[in-house]
Order: C-alpha cells, then sequence, then structure tokens
C-alpha cells in the first residue's frame, strides 16, 4: 500500500515537473523579481481578454460561414449599415482597452523608479562580451561566453546551459535593490535577463539605467537583445542571487582576486610562459573574427597567420592592439583593447600571435614593453 | 502575356512595340502593372529563397551551414528584399492595373513618369542581390540598419543605401501618379464617398508614401556620410545621437507598416463583398477607420524603442496611441464579418484567402495588443514572439491579401479563370505552413529566444525544428501560385465572362474579359 502510494505520488511529482517545464516552454520564464512578476500577470490578463474577443469575433465568422453558405440555400439580404452596432463596436473596445491600459500605466511607472539602490553595477556591452563595475565596491570584470567551441561546431555534446552560460556570472545579493547602469563601448547591445524582468538597451555614448530585486537565490540566464554584430548570439548574461552573506564573501573574495592579478612588475617572463597564457587571451577576445587557425575571415577579418603587421615590428602590433584600428575616422570592429586588458595579457597575446600558425617571429613582447607603449 | 495580348489586339488601337521594346517602353497602366506583379513575384522568391537559408541554419542547435557573419546577411537582406522588393511592388502592380478601371479612367494621370517609377525598381533591386557578391557581402546590419552597427559595415551597406535612395524615388513617383489620378480623373459622377474601397484605401496609402520615403532617404544619407565624410549624425563621441536614428527610421518605418497592410485592406473589401453578394457592410465607417489608421500611424514609431529607455511619460504617451489603434483596426474586422453576415457565402479562391486574411491578420492584432503594453513589449521586444507577431501581419496580412487579390483579378486580366482546384490547394498548404511556421515562434518568443541569433540553446530545439520545416513547406507551396499564373497568361482555363463573378460590382467588371488596351477612353457615367 506504502509503496503504491509513494510510487503514484512520485508520478504525480514526476507529472507536475514535466507539466512546469512545459510551461517554461510555452510561456514566460516563471518571474523572479516584482517587476517580472507584474509583466507576467499583465500578459496573462491580456491573453484571457484576446482569448474572450477572438471567440466572440471568430465565433460569429464561423457561424456564418457554415450556416450563411450559397450551397445551402442561404439567400442574402442586402443591409448594410447599422449606426447602433457600429458605435457599440467602436465604445466597446475602446473601455477594454483603458482596462488595459491600467495596470499597465502602474508598472511603467514602478519600472521607472530606480531611486536609492543597494548596490550599483555598471554594464557595459562590447563585442561581444559584457564588461562590468560594482561601482561602490570597486570590484570590475569582463564576462565572456564560456561554451566551448566544440559544442558550437557540433563537434562535442552540447550541455544543458549551451549558449546562456560565462566565465564570469553576476554575482548579487537576494533581496536587495540593484541599480544596473547601462552603455556600451561600440555598437547597441541590450542587457536582458528574462526571469528579473529587465531589458534594456546599451548605448555607446549614453548612459541608461534601470533596477531589479531578486525573490529568491538563483542563476538567472539572458542574451543580449540587440542585434550588434556577428557574435549577437554568443554573449549571453548570467546573474546569480545569493544571501548577503554569500555576497559579502564574494566581494572579499573578488578584491582580493584583484590585488593578487596586479602585475609583479618583478616577474620576468620567459617566450613559452607567455605564449600559454596568450593563448587563453586569444580564444577568449580574439578567436570569434580572426578564428582559431588565425586566418581570419576573407573579405571581412583579416588574417594573423603571415599577416605584415604580427610578423612585422613589434611596437606596431602593440599599437594596434591596444588603440584598435579606426579607419577614416571611424571605428572598426578591431577595438582598443587597452582598457580591457592588463599589461601582461596584451604582451602573452601579442608574444602568442608572433610564434604561432605560420608565424615564426621567435621573439616576444614584455608586459613592461607594453607599459612604455601606453605612454 | 503574348497570347492574351495577341487575342485582343484587334480593333482597340493598340499601337505599341512588340517584343522587349513593348515592355521597356510601355506608358500603359496595364502593361506596367504587369510589370510591378512580374517583378514583385521575382524578388518574393529571392526573399524567399534567403528565408529558407535562414530556417535551415535554424533547424537545428549549433553552426551547421553557416558563418553568423552570412546569417546576418542573410535575415537582413531577407527582410529589405521582402519589403521594398516585393510586397511594395506588388500593391503598386495592383494600383496600376485596378485604379484606373475601378473609377473610369483611361490610364494613369502620369503616364511617362508611370514607366520611369516602375524602370527603377529593377535597379535598385540588382543594387541589393549584387552587394551580396562585394567584399565583406550584403549588409548584416538588420533591415532596420541601426547606427552605429551600419557605421561598421562594408561596401555592402552603401549598396543598400542607394538602392533605398532608388527606390524611395520610385515610391514617391508612383504615389504622385496614383493620387493625381484618383482625384482628378474620376468618371464623372463617380464622387469620393462612392468610390471603390481599394481605390480609397490606395489613397490614403499614396499620402502616407509621400510623407515618410523622405524621412527614411534622410535617415540613410545621414548614415552615408558619417559612414564615408567624417559626419557624426549617429556617433555619440562626435556630438551624435545613435538613438536619433531609430527615431526617424521609425517614423519612416511605423507608416510603412500601415503602406504594406491598407492597400490589402482595400482588396478584402472588394473580395469579401462579391463572395458574399452582399454590399460591403459600413463603408463609411471603413473611409474613416482607414483614414484614423493612417493618422494614427506618425504618433506611434516610438513603441519600436521602448527599450532604449525613454522617460516615463513618453512610455505612457505611445502606449496609449498604440492601443488606441486597435478601435479602428477592429471596426474594419468587425464590418468584414457584418457583411459575410446573412450573405449568401461562396468560397472560391479569392474568398479562401480574404477569410484566412481575417482570421490570420486579426491573431497579428491580438499580439500587437500584447506588444502594445509597455511593461509586457520591454519583455519580448527583439525576441521571436515579435518576429511571428510582424509575420502574422505581413504574410498572413499583406500576402494572403494580396493573393486574394491575384485569384480575384487575374479571370479579368487575361479573359480566364485560374485553376480553381489548385487555387485551393495554394490557399491550404500556404495557409496550414504558415502557421505551422510562425504559431511556435510565439512560444520562443515567450520563452526567451531572442531575435537574429543563427543559433540557440537546446531548450528551443523543438519549436525551431518545427519551424523550418512549416518554412519549407510554405517557401514550395508558392510555385502552385507560379504554376496557376502561368497557365493562365498561357490562356488555358475556361473563357470567362465580362462580369467574371457572380457578385462582382463595379467598372472593372464591365469591360471585356480581358480587358482590351485602352479602356474607357470615354468616361463611363456613374449614377
Amino acid at each position: 500500500m506504502i509503496s503504491k502510494g509513494l510510487r503514484s505520488s512520485a508520478a504525480v511529482a514526476a507529472w507536475l515537473a514535466a507539466g512546469t517545464a512545459l510551461a517554461n516552454q510555452y510561456n514566460l520564464q516563471p518571474p523572479q523579481s516584482i517587476i517580472a512578476r507584474e509583466i507576467y500577470d499583465l500578459h496573462s490578463l491580456i491573453m484571457w481578454i484576446i482569448v474572450g474577443i477572438f471567440v466572440v469575433v471568430f465565433g460569429f465568422m464561423t457561424y456564418a460561414i457554415v450556416m450563411h453558405r450559397k450551397s445551402i440555400g442561404h439567400e442574402a439580404s442586402q443591409f448594410h449599415e447599422h449606426v447602433g452596432v457600429e458605435i457599440a463596436w467602436t465604445i466597446i473596445p475602446f473601455i477594454i482597452l483603458v482596462l488595459m491600459a491600467l495596470p499597465a500605466t502602474k508598472t511603467i511607472i514602478s519600472m521607472k523608479d530606480t531611486s536609492s539602490p543597494d548596490i550599483t553595477i555598471k554594464a557595459t556591452g562590447y563585442q561581444w562580451k559584457w564588461g562590468y563595475d560594482y561601482l561602490q565596491e570597486g570590484i570590475s570584470f569582463y564576462s565572456t561566453l564560456s561554451t566551448p567551441r566544440e559544442q558550437i561546431e557540433n563537434q562535442a555534446p552540447k550541455g544543458e546551459n549551451y549558449l546562456v552560460e560565462v566565465d564570469n556570472p553576476v554575482v548579487v545579493p537576494v533581496g536587495k535593490k540593484v541599480r544596473v547602469i547601462i552603455t556600451a563601448n561600440d555598437v547597441i547591445h541590450a542587457w536582458w535577463v528574462p526571469a528579473l524582468g529587465i531589458k534594456q538597451d546599451a548605448i555607446p555614448g549614453f548612459v541608461r539605467d534601470t533596477w531589479f530585486k531578486a525573490d529568491n537565490p538563483g542563476i538567472y540566464r539572458g542574451q543580449c537583445a540587440e542585434l550588434c554584430g556577428k557574435d549577437h548570439g554568443f554573449m549571453p548574461i548570467v546573474v546569480e542571487a545569493v544571501s548577503p552573506e554569500q555576497y559579502a564573501s564574494w566581494v572579499a573574495e573578488q578584491k582580493k582576486k584583484m590585488a593578487a592579478a596586479a602585475p609583479d612588475p618583478g616577474k620576468q617572463w620567459t617566450l613559452d610562459e607567455l605564449k600559454v597564457q596568450g593563448e587563453k587571451i586569444y580564444a577568449g577576445n580574439c578567436v570569434a573574427c580572426h578564428q582559431p587557425t588565425g586566418m581570419g575571415v576573407p573579405g571581412t577579418f583579416p588574417a594573423l597567420s603571415g599577416s605584415k603587421i604580427v610578423t612585422g615590428p613589434k611596437d606596431a602590433q602593440v599599437a594596434v592592439v591596444l588603440n584598435g584600428v579606426v579607419k577614416d575616422g571611424k571605428p572598426t570592429p578591431m577595438a582598443a583593447f587597452g582598457k580591457q586588458l592588463s599589461d601582461v595579457e596584451i604582451a602573452a597575446v601579442i608574444t602568442y600571435t608572433r610564434n604561432n600558425w605560420a608565424n615564426k617571429a621567435g621573439d616576444m613582447v614584455t608586459p613592461a614593453e607594453v607599459k612604455a607603449a601606453r605612454k | 502575356m503574348e497570347a492574351a495580348h495577341a487575342h485582343h489586339g484587334h480593333g482597340d488601337h493598340a499601337h505599341h512595340p512588340y517584343g522587349i521594346m513593348r515592355w521597356i517602353t510601355t506608358t500603359n497602366h496595364k502593361d506596367i502593372g504587369t510589370l510591378y506583379l512580374v517583378f514583385s513575384l521575382t524578388m518574393f522568391f529571392i526573399g524567399g529563397l534567403l528565408a529558407m537559408g535562414i530556417r535551415l541554419e535554424l533547424l537545428e542547435p549549433g553552426m551547421q551551414f553557416w558563418r553568423p557573419e552570412f546569417f546576418n546577411q542573410l535575415t537582413s537582406m531577407h527582410g529589405l528584399i521582402m519589403v521594398f522588393g516585393a510586397i511594395m511592388p506588388a500593391f503598386v502592380g495592383f494600383a496600376n492595373w485596378q485604379v484606373p478601371m475601378m473609377i473610369g479612367a483611361p490610364d494613369m494621370a502620369f503616364a511617362r513618369m508611370n514607366n520611369w517609377s516602375f524602370w527603377l525598381l529593377p535597379v535598385g533591386a540588382t543594387l541589393l542581390v549584387a552587394s551580396f557578391f562585394v567584399p565583406g557581402g550584403a549588409t548584416a546590419a538588420g533591415w532596420t540598419i541601426y547606427a552605429p552597427l551600419s557605421t561598421q559595415m562594408g561596401p555592402g551597406m552603401d549598396l543598400a543605401i542607394f538602392a533605398l535612395h532608388i527606390m524611395g524615388a520610385s515610391s514617391i513617383m508612383g504615389s504622385i501618379n496614383i493620387i493625381t489620378t484618383i482625384l482628378n480623373m474620376r468618371a464623372p459622377g463617380m464622387t469620393l464617398m462612392k468610390m471603390p474601397l481599394f481605390v480609397w484605401t490606395w489613397l490614403i496609402t499614396a499620402y502616407l508614401l509621400i510623407a515618410v520615403m523622405p524621412v527614411l532617404a534622410g535617415a540613410v544619407t545621414m548614415l552615408l556620410t558619417d559612414r564615408h565624410f567624417g559626419t557624426n549624425f549617429f556617433n555619440a563621441a562626435g556630438g551624435g545621437d545613435p538613438v536619433l536614428f531609430q527615431h526617424v527610421f521609425w517614423f519612416f518605418g511605423h507608416p510603412e507598416v500601415y503602406i504594406m497592410i491598407l492597400p490589402g485592406f482595400g482588396i478584402v473589401s472588394q473580395v469579401v463583398p462579391t463572395f458574399s453578394r452582399k454590399p460591403l457592410f459600413g463603408y463609411s465607417s471603413m473611409v474613416y477607420a482607414t483614414a484614423s489608421i493612417a493618422i494614427l500611424s506618425f504618433i506611434v514609431w516610438a513603441h519600436h524603442m521602448f527599450t532604449v529607455g525613454m522617460p516615463a511619460v513618453a512610455q505612457l504617451f505611445f502606449m496609449y496611441a498604440t492601443m488606441l489603434i486597435a478601435v479602428p483596426t477592429g471596426v474594419k474586422v468587425f464590418n468584414w464579418i457584418a457583411t459575410m453576415w446573412k450573405g449568401s457565402l461562396t468560397f472560391e479562391t479569392p474568398m479562401l484567402f480574404a477569410c484566412g486574411f481575417i482570421f490570420v491578420f486579426s491573431m497579428g492584432g491580438f499580439t500587437g495588443l500584447v506588444l502594445a503594453i509597455t511593461p509586457v513589449d520591454i519583455q519580448l521586444q527583439d525576441t521571436y514572439y515579435v518576429v511571428a507577431h510582424f509575420h502574422y501581419v505581413l504574410v498572413a496580412g499583406s500576402l494572403f491579401a494580396l493573393f486574394a487579390g491575384v485569384y480575384f483579378w487575374i479571370p479579368k486580366w487575361t479573359g480566364h479563370m485560374y485553376d480553381e482546384l489548385l487555387g485551393k490547394w495554394h490557399f491550404w498548404l500556404s495557409m496550414i505552413f504558415f502557421n505551422i511556421t510562425f504559431f511556435p515562434m510565439h512560444f520562443t518568443g515567450l520563452a526567451g529566444l531572442p531575435r537574429r541569433v543563427p543559433d540557440y540553446n537546446m531548450q528551443f530545439a523543438d519549436f525551431n525544428f518545427i519551424s523550418s520545416i512549416g518554412s519549407f513547406g510554405f517557401g514550395l507551396s508558392q510555385l502552385i501560385l507560379v504554376y496557376v499564373v502561368v497557365k493562365c497568361i498561357r490562356g488555358a482555363g475556361e473563357k470567362v465572362s465580362d462580369k467574371v463573378w457572380e457578385g462582382a460590382h463595379g467598372l472593372e467588371w464591365t469591360l471585356p474579359s480581358p480587358p482590351p488596351y485602352h479602356t474607357f477612353e470615354t468616361p463611363p457615367v456613374v449614377k
């Protein structure tokens, strides 16, 4: 008896789980903030109104199609206006619209209220990754797609979070009001986390803001929502909501990490050390355009393998990586990495490109040289 | 066309060159209408091919066929070609054929300009298609070519800008022609409020075109100078504003949406009464509703931009204005259904497409209402929900209305009845495959799939697979249309009477089928 009861409740639980999984596929994601909840409810309300109108309007149409056919001998009447009906079907929709607009107005006003936040995070869109700065805590990092290329190119099975996983997620405390200041570095992107109910375009040269307060601990995933070039589909957003205590320890850890990451100016790097380091930087920042083969994409992104700049004098290449490429006064997709990468990272990635593929320069660029070139 | 022409060429003073020169030099509204329709059908298939390229990549998760940058070229060019190459010219083709015959005019007002406005189109289209073959390929900034992404593009972008200039000039000339014809060349007794609704909707559409095509030209010219001549309209570093581009673009773009649907409303308003054997219900309210939609279309543009971060007051204004459009649009749908009510209905292919139009267009209208609600739109903007929404109004709306118009008038144009059985197959296959393709996109959009991405999480795999299969079916079904049309033009199919349809009313049905090369040289009198 007991086992039977257990089995059936397990079956019910499985069915419920399947039901929610299905709901996630057919509807907005389960809301995790007050704004997301209001949006969810607004959408449900309007869906029901629409279903009601649909049934009435197409009920009439279907009735006419079935009952008023010539083939069953229906004769046409010749009426062609009716003032009362026409006024009614102008006024009634108007009243329904007013009823829909009222709750929406309330939500718009609360969405816009970014005052008195507990934490302020600046999110910057880059082609194609996100940069985050915790303004009070002084933490800064970049967040790039962590799905391996083999999965994208169908050489490895795809993971559960395929294309919606990053190396460094945004960590926030549960129940605190987080203001997100959003901007971009190159073109327009959009910072979107569906479960938290926020989407805001990131506009280069302008700053916009929005806010959220996560209800529950969890990992919330979103993607860039504004076409921003080639890898628009490959710059996800991951927000991890944790308890305030966990958040405090995460902040402390990040600060320690940042202090440790500050380069030891005395360190003497060898070519091999730089190459190993550089390969990682290349995979995170360069590979999307210049390709793993270093061959680029003909006509769009130049090859590095055999390139005149990469095989030529070091300072020219350092300048390109630091300052980007500007053509006719306009920035090109070759961004300025000077602000994004440290001296060590730039030295490493340049050393890597000079000594990989067909390039056999055999020399290395040291962090000190990069530092000097910055001035 | 040649066969049909040879047939009716006797005794109607058709002095014109033969062969290719007939089409290049023609100033005849019927010839030019045919050219527009053939051109738009060609572009429809090119645009459709690009769409299938998109769906091929999206068939399964992972990158299989294209590189992401080429995928973006496909989505961008699919949009540009369908909007500027297929839908808009098709409606102008209908206007050319039908407006003079429906108002009792001998031809369009500016016959030579009419020739010129058509022949600009193949030039623009060639630039668009050729842009795939320049270094860097076609523009990949979306059909909305938002700056500053579009300033990054290669020479393909410049070709697209020139194409938009040229096609815009063509549209403006076409509109001037249509307005002048309608206002000055109506037969005696045909007052404005006696005009067929198709003529009314085109009159209003032509005003919209004249108002907004120059705005688009301005936007793309600013883009061009930003790209090449050192201006900074859309570059914040130089004192410009990227959002300015969106405001200017959508000030064009929203009326453009109605430019692509209002003549469709007109066609449906001709077809539904004919096959209901009953006059159109609420004629004057139809006219006022069309005018209201046109006027409102100028004050709703920023609903495409709810996520740029406008002040709350602006969001509220654009939300209320957008919701208001539901009222006149609803009036139209109610009027069509009231026209069918207590009629004596038959369901030949034009009526099937018109009913299909009412059904699917209303679905697009419903999702439009959902998207009008700013907070919900912020969640759904730039997702597949929006893709579903605008394909419901544009494919199932504009395109189905165009199909209804083709089946409705092609017996008149060619003198031969189309193949009814194949027409019905075309309707049902289009209807079913259309919904298989686009209905699941509502779900993926709600669940969080952004648009314009070449790859997606496994969670969206099933629906994308279904959509892709549906799109291949939809694309292939359109070959039926080509077969039916070619068959009609070649004179297969039984000969039709002047009136063609039992319930037909209007001047074009008083003419022989096919109509002689020149018609209404002496204006008819409308009582």
